[in-house]
C-alpha cells in the first residue's frame, strides 16, 4: 500500500535530485544547454567542471554565499523563536474556558487559511512608504515611519513580520492540540502540592509539550529554511539582494540574467546538505535527552 | 510524556517541605479569574485576533473602493461599489485562472489525500524492510529546496509532455504536500486500536478492505487536515506555477502578478481578485476548522 508514495516520490524527487546532482558537477548555464531554435536543434555543450563550482562557493570565491548565510541562519532563527514563543502564548490563553472562544479560534487561525501569495500582497499594500497605512499605524503610536520595502535593514525586518504572521497559525493550532492532550490529573497533583502557575507551566507544561515542540520546532526549522514565497514576493524586483536567503538567491541564479542552473544547483544541493546535518544533529540530540 | 511523569514527583517531594503558604483572600476554583485578569485575557485576545485579521480585513476594504482608494482610504467609505469586481471577473482573464486552480488544486488534494493516507496507514501497520527509513525520508524530502528541484523537473515533465499541462503540476504539488501529510497520518492512525484491524480480517476483509471500510471513516478527522494541507499547497504556489505553466494555463497565483508591472501595481484589481481568491480557501477552511485541532494535535504528538 505504500507503493504509490514510493513510486511518486522516487520519479519526482530522486530523480530530479540526481540529475540536479549531476548539474551541479557542470558548468550548464542558458547558453550552453540542450535547446531548440525554431526548426534547429542545438545539443548540450556544457562540460563536467568536477568540484568547481562547491569550491568556488565554500571557498567564498563567489561573495555570495556566507553573507547569505549568515542571514538565512538569523531568519530562520528569529521566525521559529517568534512562531513558537507567539504560538506557545497564544495557545495558552485559548486553552481555558471562556466566552467566545470559538470565535477568537477561528479568526486567530485566520491567517492560515489565507494563500501566501495573497497574504504577502496585502501586507506590500499596507506597508507601501508613500500611502501604505502600516506607516500611519506606528506613527500615530509614536514610532518613526519606514521605507519599508527599499532600504535593506527594513526590508529584513519586514519579511520576518510578515512571515511571522503567516505562520504563527500553524504552531498556535499545533501546540494547542498539544496542551490539551496533558492530562488533567497533573495539574491538580501539582497545584495540590502548593506549585506556582510559573512552576506548573515549567514542571508539566513544558516537559508534557516536549513531544509536540520538538516536531513543530525541527518542520520550522526547515520550512523557514526554504521559505520561497515571503520573501520573493514581499520584494519583487526591488530587492537589494541583501534580503535574499539563500533560495531565492538561488532561483534567481536560476531565472534571471543569463540563467545559471548549475550555479543554482550547486546552491540547491548545499543547501540540502546543511539541513540534513541539522536535523540528523536535533534528532540526535532528542534521542539522547529522551533517554535521559 | 514520560518526561512529565518522571518530573513531577520531584517537583512533589521538594515543594512538600515548604510550609503551607498563608492562602489569598477569596478562594478560587481553578476554572475562575479575577475579573482583572479576566480583562487581561480577553484584552489581549482581542489585540491578537485584530492583528491576525487585519490584512484580510484591510483588502477587503480596499477592493470596494474607487481606482484610487489604495492611496486615499478615507474615500472609501463615500465611494463603495462593487466595480473592482465587476472588471476583474468581465475584463481579465480571470476566470479562466480561477479554473486553472480549482482543477489543480482539486486534483492536488484527491491525490494528496489518497497517496498520504495509504502510506500512512501502511507504516502505522505494517511492518516492512525500510519501514523505520521511509518516515525519515518523509521528513528528507521537505528539505529539497526546489531551487535544485525546479530545472531537472522541468526536464523530466517535458519528457513526458506535461509542461504547460495541469497533471504535470499536480504532480509536483503531491511531492511537495505528501510527505508531511502521510507524516501526519501516520501519527493519526497510530491512536487508532489495532483491535479494529483484527476484527477487520477475522471477518474476512482484505487489507485494503479493513483500511477502506473500517479505518478511513475513523480517521475522518486528519484526511480533513490533509485535504485542507493539500488544497492549501496547490492554492497559494507561486514558484512552480510561473515557470511550468503556459498564457493559457496561468494559475491565480501567477494569473495575478500580470495586474503588476515592474513599476507599478494596480491595487484595484489586485485586492479585488484577492478577495475572490480568498473565498473557496476560507470555505474549506470552515469546513474543516473543527477536525484542524485533533487532526494535527494526533500526527504531531505521536510522530
Amino acid at each position: 500500500m505504500v507503493a504509490p508514495v514510493v513510486i511518486v516520490l522516487a520519479v519526482l524527487v530522486l530523480y530530479p535530485l540526481g540529475y540536479g546532482f549531476y548539474l551541479s558537477l557542470t558548468n550548464a548555464n542558458e547558453a550552453n544547454v540542450a535547446r531548440d531554435i525554431g526548426a534547429f536543434h542545438a545539443p548540450a555543450t556544457y562540460e563536467m567542471v568536477g568540484l568547481d563550482n562547491y569550491w568556488s562557493i565554500l571557498s567564498g570565491a563567489d561573495g555570495d554565499f556566507y553573507p547569505r548565510l549568515t542571514w538565512t541562519i538569523v531568519w530562520t532563527v528569529s521566525c521559529v523563536a517568534l512562531h513558537i514563543a507567539i504560538g506557545m502564548g497564544l495557545a495558552l490563553l485559548l486553552n481555558r474556558k471562556m466566552r467566545a472562544k470559538l470565535l477568537y479560534r477561528a479568526l486567530l487561525i485566520l491567517p492560515w487559511a489565507v494563500p501566501a501569495f495573497v497574504g504577502v500582497f496585502a501586507w506590500r499594500l499596507m506597508l507601501n512608504s508613500q500611502y501604505g497605512v502600516f506607516n500611519e499605524m506606528i506613527t500615530a503610536v509614536g514610532l518613526p515611519a519606514q521605507n519599508w520595502l527599499a532600504t535593506p535593514f527594513a526590508q529584513k525586518v519586514a519579511v520576518i513580520m510578515v512571515n511571522v504572521w503567516i505562520g504563527v497559525p500553524f504552531n498556535m493550532v499545533a501546540l494547542l492540540g498539544g496542551l490539551q492532550s496533558i492530562p488533567k490529573e497533573l495539574y491538580e497533583a501539582s497545584e495540590m502540592d502548593g506549585a506556582s502557575p510559573w512552576q506548573r507551566f515549567v514542571n508539566v507544561t513544558l516537559p508534557g509539550l516536549r513531544p509536540v515542540t520538538n516536531t513543530v520546532v525541527l518542520l520550522g526549522c526547515i520550512w523557514t529554511f526554504n521559505m520561497f514565497a515571503v520573501i520573493y514576493l514581499l520584494l519583487g524586483q526591488n530587492t537589494t539582494g541583501e534580503a535574499d536567503i539563500l533560495v531565492t538567491f538561488a532561483f534567481r541564479k536560476a531565472f534571471t540574467g543569463v540563467s545559471d542552473y548549475s550555479g543554482a544547483a550547486t546552491y540547491g544541493i548545499v543547501i540540502l546538505a546543511l539541513l540534513l546535518a541539522f536535523s540528523t544533529f536535533y534528532r540526535r540530540r532528542q534521542l539522547k535527552t529522551e533517554q535521559a | 510524556m514520560t518526561s512529565a511523569t518522571t518530573h513531577s514527583p520531584a517537583t512533589t517531594g521538594a515543594l512538600a517541605k515548604t510550609p503551607a503558604r498563608p492562602r489569598a483572600k477569596k478562594v478560587r476554583g481553578r476554572e475562575e479569574r479575577s475579573t482583572l485578569a479576566s480583562v487581561a485575557l480577553h484584552g489581549t485576545l482581542i489585540l491578537a485576533s485584530l492583528v491576525a485579521s487585519f490584512p484580510v480585513v484591510w483588502i477587503v476594504f480596499i477592493s470596494l473602493g474607487p481606482k484610487t482608494a489604495w492611496q486615499s482610504p478615507g474615500e472609501v467609505l463615500g465611494n463603495l461599489s462593487l466595480d473592482n469586481y465587476a472588471k476583474v471577473l468581465t475584463d481579465t482573464d480571470f476566470p479562466q485562472w480561477f479554473g486553472a486552480s480549482v482543477i489543480v488544486a482539486g486534483g492536488t488534494t484527491l491525490l494528496g489525500v489518497f497517496l498520504a493516507a495509504t502510506a500512512g496507514y501502511a507504516v502505522s501497520r505494517m511492518r516492512f524492510p525500510g519501514h523505520r527509513q521511509l518516515m525519515w525520508s518523509f521528513l528528507v524530502t521537505q528539505m529539497f529546496p526546489m531551487a535544485v528541484l525546479i530545472v531537472p523537473l522541468y526536464e523530466l515533465l517535458a519528457r513526458f509532455d506535461l509542461i504547460d499541462n495541469y497533471l504535470g503540476l499536480i504532480l509536483t504539488y503531491a511531492t511537495t504536500a505528501v510527505p508531511f501529510c502521510a507524516w501526519m497520518m501516520k501519527g493519526y492512525f497510530d491512536t487508532i486500536p489495532h483491535e479494529i484491524d483484527e476484527a477487520g480480517r477475522v471477518d474476512g476483509l482484505t487489507p485494503f478492505g479493513t483500511f477502506w471500510r473500517l479505518i478511513v471513516p475513523l480517521a475522518k478527522p486528519g484526511l480533513a487536515v490533509t485535504a485542507f494541507y493539500s488544497f492549501l499547497t496547490a492554492w497559494g504556489e507561486v514558484a512552480y506555477a510561473s515557470q511550468f505553466m503556459g498564457a493559457d494555463h496561468y494559475t491565480l497565483a501567477v494569473g495575478i502578478r500580470t495586474f503588476a508591472t515592474e513599476s507599478r501595481a494596480d491595487w484595484a484589481m489586485m485586492t479585488a481578485a484577492s478577495v475572490i481568491i480568498l473565498i473557496p480557501a476560507t470555505l474549506v477552511f470552515l469546513v474543516v476548522q473543527r477536525n484542524l485541532v485533533s487532526g494535527l494535535t494526533a500526527g504531531g504528538t505521536k510522530s
